[in-house]
Parts: structure tokens; C-alpha cells; sequence
């Protein structure tokens, strides 16, 4: 008999939690966005777990599709930061304050 | 009842034509086609008169729909004119006069720089005060009260380069306001009580209205004469009002406009009827504003203050006859006042063309040799306006006075002594302008006044004959009463009739007769060889009064305190800083919005983290339900 | 009663493959270098790719391993290195503690909540809306669906990938020139 999918949930919560906590505190926008991978990844464990405990394919699809925009939002995501980096000359995220009301 | 269209419809298209090509028309073109207008609306009066005359007495009212106006609820205002035996009287005698004062403004404003305007004005003015006179519903009448108002404000200020014609302009048109107030007043007051707006409605009506309703209804509409028709205590622009052209006196301060108070009075004499405490006081009222008038009158140097003032006196006669109840006296008077007070505008008017625009009469005298007409004119007027017998005024005022006698012997007796000084003061003017010695030379300097063009001497002459023998209209005989006849139904049991004995029908119009006299007597006497006499023309009545410095002190030194404490204290503070106050709110609003657009990204993720629980919470609350 | 029902070596990876995870997931956290932070990102990647397949889920671990743990971090190297390598960060959070704690709050409250929606009995209402994942292969299934039923979405990504490389080509092109914006084309609006 397999695991529980309760406790790849658990796993996944983790997982997010600690990329969200990543997000939250890190200054360099490059270690922010592999936080945000985290996150990400915590979130496609969780759909191929529900996919198994319902037995439905759904959920390994809604992977399959996170999986490419996130390759495509990485690819966007890196060149916004080298093109911030070539005008500012800084990847802190608390420098890049252009939108302070 | 089309050709009622017509009379009100020629000044209309007059007006139309000179507003579109008056400039290219010029001087004198647009003051033919101003004068042809208004001649043509006579005809057309005329004509509407023949009509009438030709039904039976009882069916002399005839309406002209033209279309619907407003119509909001239950409120229906449509326009309508009326023409019956009361509104073809005032019909005749406005574009009569009008078009005589017409032709004699074509010469009077000969080479003025806006002299196609003047006629725009002037036909317009025509135009409204026929929808006054003729309207079939209050909102209508309001409207040519209204427009004859907007037309006496700019033919005052006419000359508006000249500061002083610029404000009694505006004066006139503020006093009138008070007056305004009162007719909207009075017509919310009607419509409530009697659901419609409409005479054909409201008069055969308004006896089912309350006495006391009656009686607010009376003198809120009063108010509005009072300041259309300068009564005491509106009269004070009447006086500035000389400032506009002479013509524009005659026409609208003296035979037509002002008279529309009472017009309005005798209209709603149904509504009067009732109103016994209102009457009475438009009786003395009326009285009291014939007799300063006239004591003013006598003081003045100006000529035409000195006319301005008679005419403020005849109003106050024609409202004594109106509170007295004796509404065809009251427009008896109005018809021959008409013919004397334009001509004698008219007169002056000449008088002051021919002396360069001098309007004392200290600088005037002997000058009855030079303009021989001019002078003979006036003195038809005089004896007119005197109540000498047998010319129009004898007839007419001795009518009002013979019913103020009937009311109350006080009422005739103020009545009597006004006649003696109406005699005085102008026979005053006639003395001091037309005879002495000639005073005239520093103002003429050296070339001598010459007898007007006959443009201006044609009016004068027809107006003379028309002053002179209008008494005919309504002479004290039995057969002979076609005025009283005519009107009559119009009135109905709203008009008082007093029954007077044999000897004071015979002893009344003798007094006048000889108080006529003495008034022309003494003034022959005092000022045959004067131009001045300081006893008899005391500061108080030059001043008329003081009542003018009286406003001044408290409504317009009080109105302008105001405006200083509202600019001084209210504005800045209360106005400014509720205004500042709502600013500084959105700032300090926004100043508190601007904290969280800190443009930090991690603080911004931080609120989506917070936004993220909350709705995770919903989400498990929700499924725990 | 849970080692009763469940296989042992099932467990072992389980606890292996979490484990590797937590040391990835924490080390990126506390990285001073990105490269540092990049390489525990593999590991973590590496971590739930082993739990797919523990999962059933084969195919999606070897495109976790192939795209993410190759492909995208190799990406992220790229730019690091690009950027300058030895680039440190301030990873204390002195002056930043009131934020670090509210983060910490935040994250807490989201995990107590995801805690409680992972070990209840929660019951959705549509099974096996894309088609069964038991009927047969798992790289058969996820293609079945993925070119019938999603064909749509799947062409589009197709179009979403081609614009992410657009977009990057321009990001990276244009924005020497936004620098220094010419003058002229500010006077021709």
C-alpha cells in the first residue's frame, strides 16, 4: 500500500511555505524568483497528488501546462532582471522602487 | 380671432427684421420699418375693435390658441392670447402712442450711433407689452412683464457710456425684482387655490376663494405694481429712469409700461372685489403716492424729474381709483394720462433737442416764441394734465375723484389738494421754460433754438388734439359713457359704483374746475417772471424726499456691508476653507494611501500573502458550514 | 498501524526524497551566493521529481528533471553569472524584522490552513473529468488527454512559448536604448 496522499500534501505545504517565506525575505530578485520556483513546484506536487487520489489525469495535465509557462515566465522573468540590471545596476528588489507613491 | 395674432404679430416680425438687417437698413430706414410695424399693429388693433364691436356686449371675449407651453402635472400653460373690451383698450392706446413716439424718434435719434438698435429695442419693447396686455394667462403676462422690463433696462442704459444711465438701468431693473417676487407669489397663490393659471378660468372663479386668501393674493399682485407702476415706496427708479432717451420716457415711463400695474389690477379686479383690506390699501396707497409725487414735483429743476415726478402722482391716481374700486376711471385715466404725459415727454424732449441736450430749466425760458408748437403742444398737455375743463384730464380725474369721495371724503380731499399741485407744478415748468427771460445763451452758445423738425412736431400736434379732446371718450352723461359701457362687462359686479346726491354731482367737478384754475393762477403768478424761488423749493423735495439717500443708507450701504462681511469673513473662511478642508481631506486620505505604495515589491507581497489567508480562512469556513 | 499498511521501502524514499527536499528547500533560503541558492534549487527539484514518480507520475519527473532542473536553472546560472557570481546578498534581517515577522506570521497562518485542508476528508464533486489515469500507462494517458481533450491549450502554448522568446529578445535589446530615450522622437508626439 502507498502513502497517504495527506502526507505529500503536508510535504507540499511545506514547500510552499518555505518559498513563500523566501519571497517574503530575500533582497536578490534572483533568489526571490527561485522561491517563487519553489512555490511552484510545491503546487504541481500537490495537483499529481489529488490526481492520484481522484484517479483523473486532470491534474497531471494542469502540471504538464504549469510546467511550460513556467519555463516561459523564467525566460521573461530573467530578461526583465538583466534588462533592470543593465539600467540600475542593482538586483535588489528594495532599490527598484520607481512605483513609491 | 386672427387678426389678434396680427396686432401682436407686426412689432414681433418688426423686431425680427430690424435684429437681422436694422445695421444695413440704417438711419432713418430702420426707424420707417420700427414705425411702419407699429402702425400696421394699430390698423390691426383697430380692426380687433371693429370686431368686437360688432358681437353682442356679453360675447366680447374672444381667445387665440396658438400652441401648448408647458405642461407639467396638472399645470397647463398654454399660449393664448385674449382679446376682449378691456385688453382692446390697452391695445389701442399702447400701439397708438407707440407708434407716434416712433415717428417722432426717427428725428429725435437722427445720427445716433445705435440708432437701428434703439428701434430694435423699442419694437421689441412694443412686442412684449401687447403679450402683456393681451395674454390669456398669468405665466404670459409674466412674460411680457418680463420683456418689457428687459426692454426698459436697456433703453435706460441706452446711452451706457454715461455711468449714470449705465446704473439706473440696473436700479430699474433691481427695484423691479421686488415687484417680480410678488406676481410669482401671487400666481403660486392662485394656481393652489384655484388649479389653473388661465383668466378664463380663474376670474369667473375667484369668488370661491377664501377672504384672507383673496386678500394676500390682492396685495401680492399690488407688489408687483407697486413696482411696475412706482408706487410708494418702489417709485425710485422711475426718476433715473430719465437717464434713457426721451422718447424712451414718453413711451415706456409714462404711457405704457408703467400702467401695466394697473392693467394688472383692473384684470384681476374679481380677485380685488373680494379683498376689502388690500383694496383699501392700494387706495392710500395710491393717494399718499399721488400727493409726494407732487409735492416733490414742485421742487424740481431738472424737466424731466419734474415730469418723471408727475407721472409717479397720475399712477398714484389711477391706483386710488383702482382701490376704490372704480376700475374704469382708473383706465379712463390711463387712456387720457397716455395722450398728455407722452406728449408732454415729447414736448420736453424737444425742448431739450433744440437746447443740445440741457435738461434744467434754470437754463431754459422765452423760449415759447422760438418753438411755437413745441410750446402750444405743451401747454394743451398742461391744461390736460391740470384738469382745466373741458380738455381730457378734467374728465378723468374728476371721475377717481368723485369715487374716492364716494369711498371716503379723506381719500378726495388728498385727491383735490394733488390736483391743485399738479396745476402748480406744471404750470411751474410752463412759465420757467416757455416764458421769462431767455436763460439759454451759455448752453446754445450764441446760435438761437429753433422749432423742431416736423417729423417730431407731427406727433406732437396729434397727440395734442388727441390729449384735448379724449374726454370725450367717457364724458359724465348719461348715453354719453361709451368708455363705461364698453368696459363694464369686463368687470362686472367688481366694479363699485357710488351713489352720489344731485348737488354733489354738480358741486364736485366745479371744485375741481376751480382748483384746476387756482393751481394754474398761482403758478402764472409765482413764476411768470422767476426761475428760481428757494422758499418754495426746499432741499426735502428736490431730494424726493430723501427716500432715494434712505436706500442708499440702509439697503445699499447695508447690502454692500454685507457683501464686504461675506467677502472679508464668510468667504475666506467658511467657503474657502470648507473648500481647502475637503482638499486637505482627499490629501490626508491619499497621504495615508500613499504609505502602502511604498513601491517596496516585498511589502506589496507581503498584503497578497495576508490577502492569500484570508481567503484560504473563507475557504475553510466556508466548507466546515 | 501506519508502518502495518504501508510497504517499507515505499516509506524509505518517501522520507529520503522529503528529506532532500527540506535541506534544499531551507539551503536556498539561507544561500548568501545565488549560485549557492541555484544548486539547492536543483536538489529541491530533484526532491519532488522523485516524488512523482512515487506518485505515478514518471513522465512529468522526467520533464521536472529535463526543463526545470536542466533547462531553467541552467537559465538562472546563466544570468548569475552574467550579473557577477560572486555578488553577495545581506541575508540578515537586522533593520527588517518587523516585515521578517509578519512574513513569518503570514506564512504560518497559510500553512496551519493548508495543513488542515491536506489532512481532511475533503470530497470533490467531479471524478475523472480528463479520463482515468488507471487505464493504462502513464505517458499514454497524459498524451491521450493532453492532444484530445486540451489540444487546444496545448497549441497555445505552443504560441505562449514563442512570445516568452520574443519578449526576452526584446527585453534584452531595446532597453540599452530606452536608456538614453532620442530626442527627436519626444518632439514628434
Amino acid at each position: 500500500m502507498s502513502i497517504p496522499g495527506s502526507w505529500y500534501l503536508v510535504v507540499a505545504a511545506l514547500l510552499f511555505g518555505l518559498g513563500a517565506f523566501g519571497v517574503l525575505t530575500r533582497r536578490n530578485v534572483i533568489v526571490m524568483f527561485m522561491s517563487v520556483e519553489l512555490m511552484l513546484n510545491a503546487v504541481n506536487l500537490t495537483f499529481v497528488t489529488y490526481a492520484r487520489m481522484l484517479n483523473d489525469v486532470g491534474g497531471q495535465v494542469a502540471v504538464f501546462f504549469v510546467l511550460v509557462v513556467a519555463a516561459a515566465e523564467v525566460v521573461v522573468g530573467l530578461g526583465i532582471i538583466v534588462a533592470i540590471f543593465r539600467h540600475r545596476a542593482t538586483v535588489t528588489v528594495d532599490d527598484i522602487s520607481s512605483l513609491k507613491g | 380671432m386672427l387678426v389678434l395674432g396680427l396686432v401682436i404679430g407686426f412689432p414681433l416680425l418688426g423686431f425680427l427684421v430690424l435684429l437681422a438687417f436694422g445695421k444695413r437698413i440704417g438711419d432713418p430706414g430702420a426707424g420707417w420699418v420700427g414705425t411702419i410695424a407699429i402702425a400696421l399693429s394699430f390698423v390691426a388693433a383697430v380692426v380687433t375693435w371693429i370686431l368686437l364691436l360688432s358681437k353682442h356686449a356679453g360675447q366680447r371675449t374672444q381667445v387665440l390658441r396658438l400652441f401648448q407651453w408647458i405642461h407639467a402635472g396638472g399645470f397647463h400653460v398654454n399660449i393664448t392670447f385674449r382679446a376682449d373690451p378691456l385688453s382692446v383698450v390697452m391695445m389701442l392706446f399702447v400701439t397708438g402712442v407707440a407708434a407716434l413716439i416712433h415717428l417722432y424718434s426717427i428725428g429725435y435719434m437722427k445720427r445716433d450711433a445705435r440708432f437701428h438698435q434703439f428701434f430694435v429695442y423699442l419694437n421689441l419693447f412694443v412686442f412684449s407689452m401687447l403679450v402683456l396686455v393681451t395674454a390669456n394667462n398669468l405665466p404670459l403676462t409674466f412674460l411680457g412683464w418680463e420683456g418689457v422690463g428687459a426692454c426698459s433696462y436697456w433703453l435706460i442704459s441706452f446711452w451706457f457710456e454715461r455711468p449714470s444711465a449705465a446704473s439706473a438701468g440696473k436700479k430699474a431693473f433691481i427695484i423691479n425684482r421686488i415687484g417680480d417676487m410678488g406676481f410669482m407669489l401671487g400666481t403660486f397663490l392662485v394656481f393652489e387655490n384655484l388649479h389653473s393659471v388661465s383668466y378664463s378660468q380663474v376670474l369667473p372663479a375667484a369668488h370661491r376663494l377664501p377672504a384672507g386668501t383673496a386678500e394676500a393674493i390682492a396685495l401680492l399682485f399690488f407688489l408687483a405694481a407697486a413696482g411696475k407702476s412706482a408706487q410708494l415706496p418702489l417709485f425710485t427708479w422711475l426718476l433715473d429712469a430719465m437717464e434713457g432717451p426721451t422718447p424712451v420716457s414718453a413711451l415706456i415711463h409714462a404711457a405704457t409700461m408703467v400702467t401695466a400695474g394697473v392693467y394688472l389690477m383692473a384684470r384681476l379686479s374679481p380677485i380685488l372685489a373680494l379683498a376689502h383690506a388690500a383694496s383699501t390699501t392700494i387706495a392710500i396707497i395710491g393717494v399718499v403716492t399721488a400727493f409726494v409725487a407732487a409735492m416733490a414735483a414742485t421742487s424740481q429743476t431738472d424737466i424731466k424729474k419734474i415730469v418723471a415726478f408727475s407721472t409717479v402722482s397720475q399712477l398714484g391716481y389711477m391706483m386710488l381709483g383702482i382701490g376704490t374700486g372704480a376700475y374704469v376711471a382708473a383706465i379712463f385715466l390711463m387712456v387720457t394720462h397716455a395722450f398728455y404725459k407722452a406728449l408732454i415727454f415729447l414736448s420736453s424732449g424737444s425742448v431739450i433737442h433744440s437746447l443740445d441736450s440741457e435738461q434744467s430749466i434754470r437754463r431754459m425760458g422765452a423760449l415759447a416764441k422760438l418753438m411755437p408748437i413745441t410750446a402750444w403742444t405743451m401747454i394743451i398737455a398742461w391744461l390736460s394734465i391740470a384738469g382745466v375743463p373741458p380738455f381730457s384730464g378734467f374728465f378723468s380725474k374728476g371721475s377717481i375723484l368723485e369715487d374716492a369721495f364716494g369711498r371716503n371724503e379723506l381719500l378726495w380731499v388728498v385727491g383735490v389738494v394733488t390736483a391743485l399741485l399738479t396745476a402748480y407744478y406744471m404750470g411751474r415748468l410752463v412759465f420757467v421754460v416757455f416764458y421769462g427771460k431767455p436763460r439759454w445763451q451759455e448752453v446754445t452758445k450764441g446760435h438761437e433754438p429753433h422749432e423742431s423738425p416736423r417729423i417730431m412736431t407731427i406727433p406732437l400736434i396729434v397727440l395734442a388734439v388727441a390729449a384735448a379732446v379724449a374726454g370725450l371718450l367717457n364724458l359724465p352723461y348719461s348715453g354719453l359713457r361709451f368708455l363705461h359701457n364698453w368696459l363694464s362687462p369686463v368687470f362686472g359686479s367688481a366694479l363699485v359704483s357710488y351713489h352720489l346726491s344731485a348737488s354733489e354731482k354738480v358741486l364736485l367737478p366745479a371744485t375741481d374746475a376751480v382748483v384746476a384754475l387756482l393751481g394754474v393762477v398761482i403758478a402764472w403768478r409765482l413764476w411768470r417772471n422767476h426761475s428760481e424761488r428757494k422758499a418754495l423749493e426746499p432741499t426735502v423735495l428736490l431730494k424726493g424726499w430723501y427716500l432715494d439717500s434712505f436706500y442708499d443708507r440702509t439697503f445699499a450701504r447695508g447690502g454692500t456691508a454685507l457683501a464686504k462681511f461675506g467677502d472679508r469673513v464668510v468667504d475666506p473662511t467658511i467657503i474657502d476653507g470648507a473648500v481647502g478642508g475637503v482638499a486637505w481631506l482627499f490629501r490626508w486620505v491619499g497621504g495615508l494611501g500613499r504609505k502602502v505604495q511604498s513601491g517596496l515589491v516585498r511589502s506589496y507581497l507581503l498584503i497578497m500573502v495576508g490577502g492569500i489567508v484570508v481567503m484560504l480562512a473563507y475557504v475553510l469556513v466556508s466548507a466546515a458550514r | 498501524m501506519i508502518a502495518t499498511v504501508i510497504s517499507v521501502p515505499q516509506l524509505i524514499v518517501f522520507i529520503v526524497s522529503v528529506v532532500i527536499i527540506a535541506i534544499g528547500g531551507v539551503g536556498l533560503l539561507s544561500a548568501r551566493y545565488p549560485v549557492h541558492a541555484a544548486l539547492f534549487l536543483v536538489m529541491t527539484l530533484f526532491g519532488v521529481a522523485v516524488l512523482f514518480i512515487e506518485e505515478g507520475a514518471e513522465f512529468l519527473a522526467a520533464v521536472q528533471v529535463v526543463v526545470y532542473a536542466g533547462a531553467v536553472v541552467v537559465l538562472f546560472l546563466f544570468v548569475i553569472m552574467l550579473l557577477g557570481v560572486d555578488r553577495e546578498e545581506i541575508t540578515s534581517f537586522a533593520g527588517d524584522t518587523v516585515r521578517v515577522a509578519l512574513a513569518g506570521v503570514g506564512v504560518a497562518l497559510i500553512l496551519a490552513e493548508l495543513f488542515i485542508v491536506a489532512t481532511g476528508a475533503w470530497v470533490t464533486g467531479a471524478h475523472a473529468v480528463a479520463g482515468k489515469l488507471s487505464a493504462g500507462s502513464n505517458i499514454g494517458v497524459l498524451a491521450r488527454s493532453v492532444f484530445t481533450t486540451y489540444l487546444l491549450p496545448f497549441e497555445l502554448t505552443a504560441a505562449l512559448l514563442v512570445i516568452a522568446v520574443v519578449g526576452a529578445v526584446i527585453l534584452s535589446r531595446r532597453m540599452s536604448g530606452v536608456a538614453q530615450p532620442r530626442a527627436h522622437e519626444s518632439r514628434e508626439v
